[in-house]
């Protein structure tokens, strides 16, 4: 018998756990003055320091610190007054030191917590996550192994060694164990790495993207049967890159576990990779045979001692919560749950909120950017901010409110705005969009309507003013479209007595 | 003007136009070709960098620029710091032939001040010994006796100095590697507080407790080239932010009325040979005379600091040799494209690293292990917070603390290279000193009864109280020299082809 992701959950609890790897944006690593710019020639951003070389120091990056600090506050942990770095001793190609730096038993932020948004069956849930801590690291080179089938060490014909990223500053956030989701496990991995990002972003302290490897996720897994009370072994995947990948990886290792736990087998303690064609997990190296990494004090750095004001003085920089701001915006727009969730999963909220701030109608901004604009960004493969600025989509809309557009005019010009003709209002001279306004102009087109249908016009004198639908059609069709519609029913109403 | 002069001298016949830069460099080359082979204190002679940069000082000199007190005096550098584009191997077979793309900041604030770098000075590999005697590339002899050892790690650059190859040189003591060798040639050496002087480009052995410093043939010299090489360094994150203590100053005070001096219990007795306790005390009763109290201090956990550090140093060595994989610099064993990274990783570190080392590694990752963590680096460093409150208790009753630097005069050659517990032995009173990152300082007090051997008396001062151990060490020196009626090395037998 095979179960699938319900007939697991009917057995199974799932627990949580996730390690978020954030790749700070400094402009210098963790402890030399090199660059950190991505895509750079390879081996171009290095010193005796990230190379490792023998007599070099490491020096900390204040503005490491200050960031994660600043990271530590908006996930309301408490700051360590004294915190150390440690070394991490394993040797491996692409480790300078064959010991990466890095935070252990005294990290900088403990104890914070996350509150994240799901929507469930019963609505929008808060589920709250648990930050154990928040530490610091150095990132380690990178290896390309070349020849080999698998693009792994083993196998290769030889590696390419690139020192770029090594030394970059990371920031590691690992939760707490995450329990009671339920079949919403994976809904609640994916929210809690989408809003830890938001926070990230609003606090400036990372590219967060997560296709470039400046946010990476590992998700810790287990199963307990319902009832039980029991943990069970859990495994790691490493490298989940994407939201959607977190969300499938948690499903897919929910089901692998129980099937191999209903079969009666053991789950290995182990680390395993997540494969994105299949959504299925393969094992890496097994962590029975545990590494000791003989973690030791780091004896060339001084501990950090941040000052008490100084991060009183962080946290006063601290920008409004992502979730906070959300709900802000939600009642100011008056906007139901399910399309503010629309516009947070096209990440389009930052976009709609300040085509609004331009005085664009909240209603509008939000179905210009998520509707027509969306559709065409979604054909041609580009973010919809790629295709228009919000000043343009402002004015549009500015436009349409004033009447001097209508929906239909507008249409043509975001096609022409997209098309690089220009402006909306060279688009519209360009093109000769303008709604026609002029009174005796739209008469004359009511006139000729009125003529050509005469029985129609009748029915609309006798008091049948549904009959009117088909004469304002013929008028927008005389006028090219670039009437105003509302405009039209008014003026033909009146002249047929109604 | 002589190569037997002190460098202070020197630097007084240069600034006079008596002689120039590149004729005293010259002078020294002469006399490293003649005595050398028989020493053995050098790996690398720099004599086209040495000669160029001292070309510059008489030209600088000659335009009449403003020097440094140094400028155009010689000096040998041990091999453990990186010079850029002069080969630096530790004294081992792993970094034969690197060449570091990079000044220490030791060498930047060297050549800053015009000091000419002769070259690279013998050790034992990664400055791990007490004799030199581990040194991948042969001993280095004590010019008093060939085939005595001349101390370690920094054999070469103490006998550098015996042998007037050059007058000053630089050294690093991580339990005692400046100022053991100071002893047995009867030189001066100096291991200033921790974080007085930069270790950015010292090649790490144990971080916690490396320090490089100055080593000279007087308390003077010594004090100069502190001078030059102290101070704060933002490349070092252990490096200490605070006025450099005028040590040249309280070298040249030579009133020491009033000092309080304590001889610390547990540094004599067992083990210390008798002619070495002897010299030791005449040396006391010298600074009784020159108006000292002398107060006996008890330091009931320097018993435990030898056991300590034999734990502390091997972990901190365990990782900071990690790096020395073939990857990235160094010596490569085994790559013949079929290997795999981690047997070519492997194989050269079997190859690269002598039995010393090798023996530091495994102790130290052993006692990094989970499991035994807590056990042994975990009890050393509490062992080590006890040896610095034993010195904080000792330096409230004293203004500094004296002891024999070494137990033993210069053994000899062989004679303890397959007895490592022996051979530790012999930092048993320099150790403490690192354990607690405070001051010492090694001088000649005479020559031992038995074997005519120079004796070394050790001077600590509290942490960024260097001054004090100069201020002690010049009056001393003082008294010795005119008791003696000339310097140590004086007594020393001649080396065949010496000036």
């Amino acid at each position: 018998m095979t179960l699938n992701y319900d007939s697991a959950l009917a057995i199974y609890e799932p627990t949580l756990g996730l390690e978020v790897h954030v790749e700070l944006n400094t402009k210098s690593k963790m402890f030399c003055g090199c660059a950190t710019e991505f895509g750079a020639q390879p081996n171009t951003q290095t010193c005796p320091v990230c190379l490792g070389l023998p007599g070099s120091l490491p020096v900390v990056n204040k503005r490491a610190i200050e960031s994660s600090i600043l990271i530590g506050l908006a996930l309301n942990c408490s700051i360590a007054p004294f915190s150390r770095f440690a070394r991490k001793n394993y040797f491996y190609p692409d480790m300078p030191k064959n010991f990466q730096t890095s935070q252990y038993d005294e990290p900088i932020c403990v104890n914070g917590f996350l509150d994240v948004d799901v929507e469930t069956d019963e609505g929008n849930k808060t589920f709250r996550v648990e930050i154990e801590r928040v530490h610091m690291e150095e990132d380690t080179g990178k290896s390309l192994h070349v020849g080999g089938a698998t693009g792994r060490i083993h196998g290769a014909d030889h590696s390419l060694l690139d020192y770029n990223r090594a030394g970059i500053p990371l920031v590691e956030i690992v939760t707490k164990i995450v329990p009671n989701t339920g079949k919403y496990a994976p809904l609640v991995a994916r929210a809690y790495v989408a809003t830890l990002r938001d926070i990230l972003r609003s606090l400036k302290v990372s590219d967060v993207k997560m296709e470039q490897g400046s946010l990476r996720c590992d998700v810790n897994l287990s199963l307990s049967k319902i009832g039980s009370g029991k943990l069970g072994t859990r495994s790691e995947t490493k490298n989940v890159n994407s939201l959607r990948s977190v969300e499938r990886a948690v499903a897919g290792e929910i089901i692998r576990h129980a099937n191999r736990l209903e079969s009666g087998e053991k789950i290995v303690q182990e680390t395993r990779h997540f494969l994105e064609e299949s959504g299925e997990t393969r094992p890496g190296r097994s962590k029975e045979q545990a590494e000791d990494y003989r973690y030791f004090p780091e004896p060339d750095l001084v501990p950090v001692v941040p000052d008490a004001k100084w991060i009183e003085e962080l946290r006063t920089l601290l920008p409004e919560k992502p979730a906070d701001r959300r709900k802000r915006l939600q009642t100011a727009w008056a906007v139901p749950d399910k399309e503010m969730n629309a516009m947070v999963n096209a990440e389009l909220l930052d976009t709609v909120e300040q085509t609004v701030l331009l005085g664009a109608d909240p209603t509008k901004a939000r179905s210009w950017w998520l509707g027509e604009i969306s559709r065409i960004a979604n054909d041609k493969a580009v973010s919809p901010t790629d295709l228009m600025s919000v000043n343009d989509v402002a004015q549009i809309i500015e436009l349409i409110s004033k009447g001097e557009l209508t929906d239909k005019l507008a249409r043509q010009v975001v096609e022409g705005v997209i098309a690089k003709e220009g402006s909306p209002s060279e688009v519209i001279a360009k093109r000769g969009l303008k709604v026609v306004s002029d009174d005796s102009q739209l008469m004359k087109a009511i006139e000729e309507a009125i003529a050509a249908a005469p029985e129609t016009a009748e029915k609309v004198r006798g008091g049948n003013i549904p009959a009117a639908g088909a004469l304002i059609g013929a008028v927008m069709k005389l006028t090219g479209g670039q009437a105003d519609a509302a405009k039209v029913r008014e003026l033909l109403l009146k002249h047929l007595g109604q | 003007m002589s190569i037997r002069d002190n460098a202070w001298q020197m630097a007084a016949a240069l600034s006079k136009n008596e002689i120039s830069a590149v004729e005293l460099a010259n002078q020294h080359y002469e006399q490293i070709a003649a005595v050398d082979k028989d020493v053995h204190a050098f790996l690398y002679l720099d004599k086209e960098g040495a000669l160029s940069q001292a070309k510059e000082v008489d030209i600088k000199r000659a335009a009449g620029e403003k020097l440094s007190p140094l400028a155009g005096v010689p000096l040998a550098l041990k091999d453990v710091m990186t010079q850029k584009d002069v080969p630096t191997t530790c004294g081992s077979k792993i970094l034969e032939n690197w060449r570091p793309p990079y000044d220490s900041t030791v060498v930047t604030k060297l050549k800053d001040a015009g000091v000419i770098i002769l070259g690279k000075t013998n050790m034992d590999e990664f400055a791990m010994g007490s004799s030199t005697e581990n040194s991948a590339y042969g001993p280095t002899h004590n010019p008093w006796d060939l085939t005595r050892i001349p101390g370690g790690s920094g054999g070469g650059s103490s006998a550098s100095l015996a042998a007037f190859e050059a007058p000053l040189a630089i050294g690093t003591d991580t339990g005692g590697s400046i100022r053991q060798p100071a002893a047995v040639t009867g030189t001066v050496g100096v291991k200033p507080t921790y974080g007085g002087v930069s270790r950015y480009g010292l090649v790490a052995f144990s971080s916690s407790l490396d320090q490089a410093g100055p080593c000279a043939r007087t308390v003077l010299d010594a004090a100069l080239l502190h001078q030059v090489i102290a101070g704060f360094d933002p490349k070092d994150s252990t490096s200490i932010n605070q006025a450099v203590p005028d040590v040249v100053a309280a070298a040249k005070k030579l009133d020491i009325k009033g000092m309080k001096i304590g001889v610390v219990k547990q540094l004599s007795g067992d083990g210390y040979q008798k002619g070495v306790e002897n010299k030791f005390n005449e040396a006391i009763a010298e600074l009784v005379k020159l108006g000292a109290e002398i107060i006996e201090v008890s330091c009931p956990n320097f018993e435990y600091a030898l056991a300590a550090y034999y734990l502390i140093a091997p972990s901190e060595c365990s990782s900071n040799l990690a790096r020395f994989d073939s990857i990235r610099f160094g010596l490569r064993v085994g790559d013949d494209g079929v290997k795999s990274a981690e047997e070519v990783m492997n194989l050269t570190r079997q190859a690269g690293f002598g039995r010393e080392v090798k023996r530091r590694i495994i102790l130290g990752t052993y006692a990094l292990s989970s499991g035994y963590y807590d056990a042994y680096y975990g009890s050393a460093q509490k062992v080590r917070t006890l040896i610095k409150q034993d010195f904080d208790n000792a330096f409230t009753k004293c203004d500094v603390l004296v002891s024999p630097t070494a137990p033993t005069t210069a053994f000899k050659i062989g004679e303890k290279s397959n007895d490592p517990l022996a051979m530790y032995l012999n930092d048993i009173a320099t150790i403490p000193v690192n354990m607690a990152g405070i001051g010492g300082m090694s001088l000649p007090c005479g020559l031992a009864d038995e074997d005519n051997l120079p004796v070394g008396f050790q001077i600590m001062s509290p942490a960024m109280k260097d001054d004090r151990m100069y201020l002690v060490g010049g009056a001393l020196e003082a008294a010795l020299l005119s008791k003696w009626g000339k310097p140590i090395l004086d007594f020393a037998p001649k080396l065949a082809g010496s000036k």
